[in-house]
């Protein structure tokens, strides 16, 4: 198996990182373009931009804004919010992008799924799941769908998804550690990576959701001190866990 | 020094023209056959499926430019599905005929989580970069493995990489520096 991913995320509103405890309460943390070279330079394994306004504003992600942190990484960019048709997709490619990742359009619409990995390739196509409760649900939280996190994932997996971004609502901003029950069912279902999200507060933490998970996402923890990944990958080096040489 | 990027429909060229740029050479995404014989270093990059991509490459006469280069002697590197693309080869999408420039066949991946996605570590060198695939090369022409995959497969000047050196932060591009100094 690949070592280990830690991939810090960038929640980004109004063109800024925001950084919420369960999806609300909004806080300005950050300039995004600034912000992702910080992480990439720092030992980011991945990055990930998800516009969290872009579903509940009825747009797509800002283009020119991923574009101009793309051109700053050289890192594998993940980027979701909005992302509605094949040909949002292809546009956040074409902007520099390396993989989209899709939540509301595809519980809606599966068969999504089923056209972006035909069009993109599964590598490039990430279904991004919010669970409460074990309920998957959309449009960042906010709508219930009825469907468990467990057998949504499975069936995205089915469709071409190349892995699962799957983060605890409940967990979310706490910094009170990841839904590990959550994740370990979710791991168990597909065989795809997953990448674990919402809850980290400590190294250990991470260090538990790397044990079940292929990767483990970073926002809380990390916006208020960027520097905080370079101690942190220290810190988990202590703790066992393999992570690749970043320099 | 110029590189041309093929562009067929196939991927994210932006950030492999972007991580040749940063190392100062004269990158440039190209669709033309003209280009990609005339350049320095022409790259065969790729994500995607073998069969749209094959088609892509022919369509605009990419295929015979590549093959023709390589036949020349002339420095080529193929990354990812380019490597893949560069077999006789490949079972995907029911099978697809390669531009035959390595032997060999890619073959889906059957073991661990699919795609492998992530970091590893390549043996000889030790380097570790980023991967992402669901199928990998079976063929005698490779020159280094990643926890048993053929991760790198040369043949006279074409060298085949199946990690993303674009994305590989500082190890790729020490990687892609090595390939301008080969040129």
């Amino acid at each position: 198996m690949p070592l280990p991913r830690l991939i810090p995320c960038l929640d980004v509103a109004q063109g800024r990182v925001v950084k919420g405890v369960r999806f609300e309460g909004l806080r300005d943390v950050g300039e995004p373009v600034e912000l992702g070279a910080a992480y990439s330079a720092a030992g980011a394994d991945e990055l990930v931009y998800l516009d969290v306004k872009a579903t509940l504003e009825g747009r797509g992600a800002l283009l020119e804004l991923v574009a101009r942190i793309a051109d700053r990484l050289a890192i594998p960019f993940t980027v979701g919010g909005g992302v509605r048709a094949v040909a949002d997709a292809e546009a956040l490619l074409e902007a520099g992008a390396d993989k989209v990742s899709v939540n509301s359009a595809a519980l809606e619409r599966p068969q999504f799924v089923t056209e972006l990995a035909a069009r993109l390739g599964s590598q490039a196509v990430v279904v991004a799941v919010d669970a409460k409760d074990g309920y998957a649900r959309s449009r960042s939280g906010s709508s219930a769908t009825g469907r468990l996190a467990v057998d949504w994932v499975r069936e995205a997996e089915e469709r071409g998804a190349g892995e699962v971004l799957l983060t605890s609502i409940d967990a979310d901003g706490t910094r009170a550690g990841y839904d590990l029950e959550l994740t370990r069912a979710v791991a168990d279902a597909v065989s795809i990576p997953v990448i674990a999200s919402g809850g980290a507060g400590s190294a250990r933490d991470v260090a538990d959701a790397l044990d079940v998970a292929q990767a483990a996402l970073l926002a809380s923890i990390l916006h208020e001190n960027p520097a905080r990944l370079e101690s942190l990958r220290a810190e988990l080096h202590g703790l066992g866990v393999p992570l690749r040489d970043a320099v | 020094m110029n590189v041309a990027v093929c562009a067929y429909g196939a991927g994210n060229v932006r950030s492999v023209v972007a991580a040749f740029r940063r190392l100062g050479a004269d990158a440039a995404v190209t669709a033309s056959p003209a280009e990609v014989a005339a350049a320095d270093l022409a790259v065969l990059p790729g994500v995607g499926s073998a069969a749209s991509a094959m088609d892509g490459l022919r369509e605009r006469g990419l295929d015979a430019a590549l093959c023709e280069r390589v036949a020349a002697h002339r420095a080529t590197l193929g990354i990812c599905l380019g490597l893949q693309l560069a077999l006789e080869e490949s079972e995907e999408d029911g099978g697809v005929t390669g531009l035959g420039i390595l032997p060999g066949r890619a073959r889906r991946l059957r073991d661990g989580r699919v795609p492998r996605i992530g970091w590893a570590a390549i043996e000889p060198g030790g380097e570790t970069f980023y991967f992402a695939h669901s199928y990998a090369a079976e063929t005698s022409a490779a020159t280094a493995r990643s926890e048993g995959f053929v991760a790198v497969a040369e043949s006279g000047s074409f060298l085949g990489v199946q990690f993303h050196p674009e994305k590989s932060g500082a190890a790729g591009a020490r990687f892609l520096e090595r390939c301008l100094s080969r040129v």
